[in-house]
């Protein structure tokens, strides 16, 4: 038995390694992006790594998932090469999506993950879609609805909910909990203090768990997974988390306070799960740096892969309207 | 099986007195029954459409088909507008090939965002590698029912790239183009018209007999090919729905003072068969659009300036729009009749190229 229950300290490193791709994949667009390498805006994924990284772990290339205007680590953790995620960002023929989805709409059925929905909420109704084809045509699949609070206020929050639950669909129904949509705190505008709350109102199973914490996250994952898989009926996950950059590029966060940041900093889930194989599986600097050494390559490679990349045509504008 | 848009075809359907005649609703009900026969992917979905004891949709299209399909193949729902579009649209997106349903088609605003962000939107930001391969069925036109159950709203969606865009006004056309829009990759919106579902609307429609000839064997009518009603050589008159009908009788009426009406039938308006329609007008050197939807920014703008485009200098008269006045649609019988297209007001738009 390992100090990780019934995980290996191989797969809890796994786990570490995708993280960190994450944190650094967003701190390299971030550069590139003042660099004015990369058009438009990006909506970046800093502080909340564990809960894509711990979901996606339990799901094979056969589930979907739905994201949102945020959804570069999703997309990472799902399984889309950040060669072709970058060379997306980059508006290039050889992106994700060929250059006609960008940041916001990182998606790719060989892995499966539909194209990310920048509408808020709008992923939590085609997600009760996909739910009800794999129900139908009982394959066992799963799908994942990523989503923040923010999403909680809008109507397709409820409407989708009700409906997976009176049509028990294999659905986890996953909000990343950042407490703020935008600029906007949660508590302002919610009565209701917990998400998961909500879900009790439509007779949906949910819980509350640490967002910053990859262990707990892969966990209650794992848990939910299963359960949904076997025809359970959906659930709700809430993970309590925050994002340590602003809502998208020009963000000086000043509707947040300083002390508020720090305090989150401290709860880094990187950092945090570092600390634990350090002390609690005796894991070597050389181990880390290894894995930092690794990640470095692979962006650098995916940089020179966006950077040389064919633009995408005037033409193909016209293209894929139709089927 | 045959697939046609043939108008020789069609014109002997019509006046075919000895075959087999159907209503809309009866042919939209085997247009569905057999697709789900024949493709385990396709299913129902909507609200009050496969209750045990209840009504078959609200218009009574499914009635019957629960008892061959069974609850889950066709799903009822919530009141829930936005989760059945989405359901649609997830399910379409993996493969499968939902027929979704609005009770009216004035609901189709509470799902816009699915239908028009998503819908219409997935297989372009996808790069090309997803498809959504669904149908929804929507009820349109005012039946003295007020402002909200009554809205002919096809024009919105023609707007947006990505949706196809289809109106059926006969139950021949209605069973064959809902077969090619089930089988089609491409979110595709059926817009009908409720006093055209049954026989009782006859007297709206300008007395015309409101079933058609329908074959028993299979065939399968492709969107984006028009279909000429009536052949005229002095003005062309596109129009849909009980439109079409209300222009047939005026052409009736006109036929006695000397002047022939081509009327024709667009059946989908995205694609829209710009081929037929041209070759009509620059023959008739006339165009009169009609519809049932509010005039600003109706899909007969649209068709009046491509026509304009097109066929400028075939053009003997100002092109004309006939539609619902801008107004929210009244209630009262007295009003209604006042604000959408009549016979007479059509009648006397097309007199008015003649003068």
């Amino acid at each position: 038995m390992s100090i990780f229950d019934e995980l290996s300290t191989e797969k809890v490193l796994s786990l570490y390694k995708r993280m960190t791709l994450l944190r650094r994949f967003e701190e390299h667009v971030y550069f590139l992006f003042l660099q004015g390498e990369i058009p438009g805006t990006v909506h970046q994924y800093q502080g909340q790594e564990a809960v894509a990284v711990g979901i996606c772990d339990h799901l094979s290339h056969s589930d979907w998932i739905t994201s949102t205007h945020r959804p570069h680590g999703h997309a990472l953790a799902k399984g889309i090469k950040p060669r072709e995620a970058l060379a997306e960002l980059y508006g290039k023929a050889t992106g994700c999506c060929g250059g006609k989805g960008g940041s916001m709409h990182l998606g790719d059925p060989a892995v499966g993950m539909v194209p990310a929905i920048a509408i808020v909420g709008g992923g939590n109704s085609v997600v009760t879609g996909m739910g009800l084809a794999f129900k139908l045509r009982q394959t066992g699949q799963v799908a994942v609805c990523f989503f923040g609070e923010g999403a909680t206020n809008e109507g397709a929050f409820h409407e989708s909910l009700n409906f997976a639950a009176v049509q028990h669909l294999p659905i986890v129904f996953v909000c990343e909990n950042n407490m703020y949509g935008a600029s906007t705190a949660y508590h302002k505008v919610s009565l209701v203090e917990n998400v998961a709350d909500r879900a009790r109102a439509y007779g949906i199973n949910s819980e509350i768990v640490d967002g910053m914490d990859v262990l707990a996250v892969h966990k209650s994952g794992g848990d939910a997974i299963s359960a949904v898989r076997s025809g359970k009926g959906p659930i709700l996950l809430e993970y309590k988390t925050y994002r340590f950059v602003g809502h998208s590029r020009n963000d000086a966060r000043g509707y947040r306070a300083k002390e508020e940041e720090a305090l989150w900093k401290e709860r880094d889930p990187i950092v945090r799960l570092r600390n634990t194989l350090i002390a609690e599986a005796g894991i070597s600097e050389a181990v880390f740096d290894e894995i930092e050494n690794e990640v470095k390559a692979e962006l650098d490679e995916a940089t020179e892969f966006a950077r040389t990349s064919p633009d995408a045509t005037p033409e193909q504008a016209l293209e894929g309207v139709y089927a | 099986m045959t697939e046609t848009g043939n108008n020789e075809t069609i014109h002997e359907n019509n006046f075919a007195e000895n075959k087999r005649r159907l209503t809309i609703s009866e042919a939209l009900r085997e247009a569905i029954a057999e697709e789900m026969r024949r493709d385990p992917s396709v299913f129902l979905i909507g609200e009050d459409i496969g209750v045990k004891g209840g009504f078959g949709g609200a218009f009574g299209v499914y009635l019957g088909l629960n008892e061959e399909f069974g609850p889950e193949r066709i799903i009822d729902t919530p009141i829930s507008e936005k989760a059945i579009a989405g359901a649609a649209i997830g399910a379409a997106l993996m493969g499968m090939r939902p027929i979704a349903d609005m009770q009216y088609a004035d609901f189709l605003f509470e799902c816009m965002d699915e239908l028009v962000n998503q819908a219409a939107k997935m297989r372009y930001m996808s790069g090309g590698k997803m498809s959504v391969p669904m149908v929804m069925r929507a009820p349109v036109g005012t039946t003295n029912r007020g402002a909200q159950h009554g809205q002919c709203p096809e024009s919105y969606f023609m707007h947006v790239p990505g949706l196809k865009v289809v109106c059926v006004s006969d139950a021949y056309h209605a069973k064959g183009i809902l077969k090619s829009a089930i089988r089609d990759d491409n979110p595709v919106l059926v817009f009908e018209h409720k006093l055209l579902y049954g026989s009782k609307g006859r007297q709206q429609a300008g007395g015309f007999d409101l079933t058609t000839y329908v074959p028993a064997e299979e065939y399968l009518v492709p969107l984006g090919k028009a279909v000429v009603k009536r052949s005229g050589k002095d003005v062309t008159i596109i129009a849909t729905h009980i439109s079409l009908y209300r222009s047939l009788a005026a052409a009736e009426e006109l036929a006695a003072q000397g002047i022939e009406c081509e009327v024709i039938d667009p059946l989908s308006l995205v694609p829209l068969d710009t081929e037929t329609l041209w070759q009509s007008v620059r023959k008739t050197g006339r165009l009169v659009i009609v519809h049932e939807d509010t005039l600003t920014g109706g899909w007969g703008a649209e068709i009046a300036a491509l026509a304009a485009d097109e066929c400028h200098y075939s053009l003997e008269s100002p092109i004309k729009r006939v539609a619902t006045l801008d107004t929210p649609l009244p209630f009262a019988p007295i009003m209604e009749q006042a604000v959408v297209p009549s016979v007479e007001r059509i009648r006397s738009v097309i007199l008015s190229l003649f003068e």
